[in-house]
């Protein structure tokens, strides 16, 4: 059958090459890229031409040249004012990640607590879950960021009356002083016991689902898991002989110094992205439990399930295929939101590279064009990640 | 704000819409027929909107000369307040025709921008502004210290050379906006605010309480501040740098706001050639013989700016200093009109 329509199709009288909707297709493909290609070379072209014309510098021989400001707040990149323009631009994606990564982390707990909340059965929590979700989104997120830097953490004493809060640092109007952890030898052999431990609670958890599914035994996975977790690393740290000790913060002539200093740029960006976040990540929660019919519930009930273990094995696992993809919208959203640090001094890609780089240099386009394209892939990465998690989680029929 | 310029600069450069940089900026300015200035967002003595919402101050004046050259009134202006990031970009794309926003003279702006510097309207030089109840007396007390300034400025750059060459702890705090770095000096945010002498003095006003803070003795580096034009047309760099020169050059021959009517009448051959009754020095630029006497019934001589804007009569109480003319002892000279 198959092949007597093959051999008809050969046998169809010739058209014209033209009008073969296969090269047609083909055809208009092609146009379609080089008109863009030109576009773009196009773009490109006037610009360096216009550039050089202005008599503007151009390249990206800058990235190699000595910065020479300095950045407050950097965590894990060594950088000094003798560092590179590249450097600077390491420190700027490091510091939107670390906020972006903070921010989703707490908006997610408190957004998901929030969306539960909302659904609550007790009238006060209920309702005190509405109005911080209906105040917090409809007021803008700068106006938020101010609030918190200006209002709120600006209020705190000046370094003399500094809170001296014992073991957890001191704090003022210029930072939050935290003592700084740090390790003496032996500390890497708890890291590697906490290691050992995750590896082998994963490896016990698959061989428990694998006897359940065999034998329909259950075996008490979380604590065995929580006990190995939290057990190895502390007896290992004991054995060692204790490597960690604390930096207190030091009284200096302008206050408190030393420490683990969280400047309040920091603090009052991730209060805000995660306060503000945390709404609509809860509207999508809330959103996402009430698309799983109630049905559900009350088959779980039939089934003799607790209302817990109603939640947690039938009701979360399919509200998560409603909630995955738009939360994927709100985590880049949070790390797109993060730019507006810019308004608070919070040394982010966009203040210190897109900002500060690009006065002290000039590079508008060399440097836009990064920091585009940097965004860019960040996002696109979140997503990949997303999508990926998000067929995890789809129906699986067997 | 901010974006809207970046983008649009990135946008002209992008679909070759940047005409202004070869073409005459005089031709297109008398078409529109007004000066385009960008000035600061508000700065006490240099450029800052009084009650009524017009602009005064020392660079504004500049600007208003400038227009008074070209039009024969100092009115014909209109001022785009913008901050340190952005000026370079918005001069550069067009947006502006001469920026005049307090802006520091440096070899790598000059060369690597597309600018011209046409001249030098303020000698400064950075300073340091603590709290009195510190009791710092000298800059190089100020090891561990937080450091408030502007982003994109020669300031924050001075600030690092200054610690490190001196070996001194810090920790800089920088804003895009000026009035940001302000309100978080104030904050106690930081224990120093730095910029230049003549901003601090300006700043310094905008305090809760002005007296309760020091400006340290140590002046860290050399601050000319000028206007800036587009690299690339001449006619319009001649006309911003000789309106400059001729502010200086009338105080230096004694002709002020008041007597320029009556100087036309004078005999003195150089101020016949600064007014325009001898010679045609002002159609070499492009403009009227008259062009210097209009700036000077606009805003008056470079003398007269600076009192009324900054002089030791004003909030700021800045004295001549450097910036007195050269036959004094300063360093304000301009070439001869001739």
């Amino acid at each position: 059958m198959a092949v007597q329509e093959v051999t008809s199709a050969q046998e169809a009288p010739k058209v014209a090459l033209f009008n073969d909707p296969k090269i047609r297709s083909w055809i208009f493909q092609i146009v379609l890229i080089a008109v863009i290609a030109w576009a773009l070379w196009g773009m490109i072209s006037n610009a360096a031409i216009n550039l050089e014309k202005q008599g503007i510098a151009g390249g990206f021989g800058f990235l190699s040249n000595e910065a020479g400001f300095a950045i407050n707040f950097s965590p894990f990149i060594d950088y000094s004012e003798t560092s590179s323009y590249g450097t600077v631009f390491g420190v700027g994606l490091q510091n939107t990640l670390v906020i972006a990564f903070f921010g989703i982390f707490f908006a997610t707990i408190l957004g998901f607590a929030l969306g539960v909340a909302r659904l609550s059965t007790n009238w006060i929590i209920n309702r005190m879950a509405y109005v911080y979700v209906e105040v917090l989104r409809n007021i803008p997120l700068l106006l938020q960021i101010f609030i918190w830097y200006k209002g709120v953490l600006a209020l705190l004493p000046t370094p003399k009356n500094s809170i001296d809060m014992g073991v957890f640092g001191a704090m003022n109007v210029k930072a939050y002083f935290a003592p700084k952890p740090v390790f003496a030898e032996g500390a890497g052999s708890v890291a590697i016991a906490l290691l050992v431990a995750i590896i082998i609670s994963v490896l016990v958890a698959k061989w428990a689902k694998k006897r359940q599914m065999a034998t329909g035994q259950r075996f008490p996975v979380l604590w065995t898991v929580l006990g190995l977790i939290f057990l190895l690393p502390l007896i290992t740290y004991f054995i060692v002989g204790q490597p960690l000790s604390f930096e207190y913060p030091t009284v200096g002539r302008f206050g408190p110094r030393g420490g683990m200093p969280v400047p309040p740029e920091f603090t009052a960006l991730l209060l805000a992205l995660t306060t503000y976040t945390a709404t609509f990540i809860a509207e999508i929660v809330r959103a996402g439990i009430l698309a799983v019919s109630r049905g559900q519930t009350e088959a779980s009930y039939a089934l003799g399930l607790r209302p817990g273990q109603t939640l947690r094995l039938n009701i979360i696992p399919q509200a998560m295929r409603v909630i995955i993809p738009p939360l994927t919208s709100q985590y880049l959203n949070l790390t797109k939101n993060s730019s507006l640090a810019v308004a608070i001094a919070y040394p982010d890609l966009t203040s210190v590279f897109a900002g500060t780089a690009l006065n002290q240099t000039g590079q508008a386009v060399e440097i836009l064009l990064m920091t585009m394209i940097t965004y860019l892939a960040l996002s696109i990465i979140t997503s990949m990640f997303m999508n990926w998690y998000n067929a995890k989680m789809s129906l699986v029929e067997r | 704000m901010k974006l809207k310029i970046l983008s649009a600069a990135l946008g002209a450069v992008a679909f070759g819409a940047v005409s202004s940089a070869s073409a005459a900026t005089l031709d297109d300015i008398k078409a529109k027929g007004f000066v385009q200035c960008g000035v600061s967002q508000g700065l006490a003595g240099f450029s800052n909107p009084d009650d009524k919402g017009n602009w005064t101050g020392l660079d504004v004046d500049l600007c208003r000369g400038v227009a008074a050259a070209v039009f024969g009134s100092g009115d014909k202006v209109k001022f785009t307040p913008l901050s340190a990031k952005e000026r370079f970009t918005a001069l550069q794309s067009g947006e502006i025709d001469i920026l005049s926003r307090n802006t520091t003279w440096t070899m790598s702006r000059d060369t690597q921008l597309g600018l011209n510097f046409a001249g030098v309207n303020y000698y400064d030089g950075q300073g340091f502004m603590v709290r009195k109840e510190l009791k710092v007396s000298s800059a190089l007390e100020l090891s561990g210290a937080s450091v408030c300034t502007n982003t994109g400025t020669t300031t924050e750059l001075n600030v690092a050379d200054y610690f490190r060459s001196n070996k001194l702890d810090y920790e800089i705090v920088a804003f895009e906006k000026a009035d940001e770095v302000v309100s978080a000096y104030d904050a106690g945010r930081c224990d120093v605010f730095t910029t230049d002498q003549s901003g601090l003095a300006a700043q310094r006003l905008k305090l809760t309480n002005p007296a309760d803070h020091v400006v340290l003795p140590e002046i860290i580096s050399k601050e000319p501040l000028g206007p800036v034009v587009r690299q690339g047309d001449d006619q319009w760099f001649n006309i911003v740098k000789w309106v400059h020169n001729a502010m200086i050059n009338a105080e230096e021959l004694g002709v002020t706001q008041a007597n320029v009517g009556e100087m036309m009448g004078s005999d003195n051959p150089a101020i016949k050639r600064l007014l325009g009754t001898e010679g045609a020095f002002g159609e070499k630029l492009g403009l009227g013989n008259d062009w210097a006497a209009n700036v000077i019934k606009a805003v008056g001589n470079y003398g007269e700016t600076f009192e009324r804007n900054v002089g030791p009569n004003t909030q700021l109480k800045l004295p001549r200093g450097v910036n007195s003319l050269w036959s004094k002892g300063g360093l304000q000279y301009a070439p001869p009109i001739r």
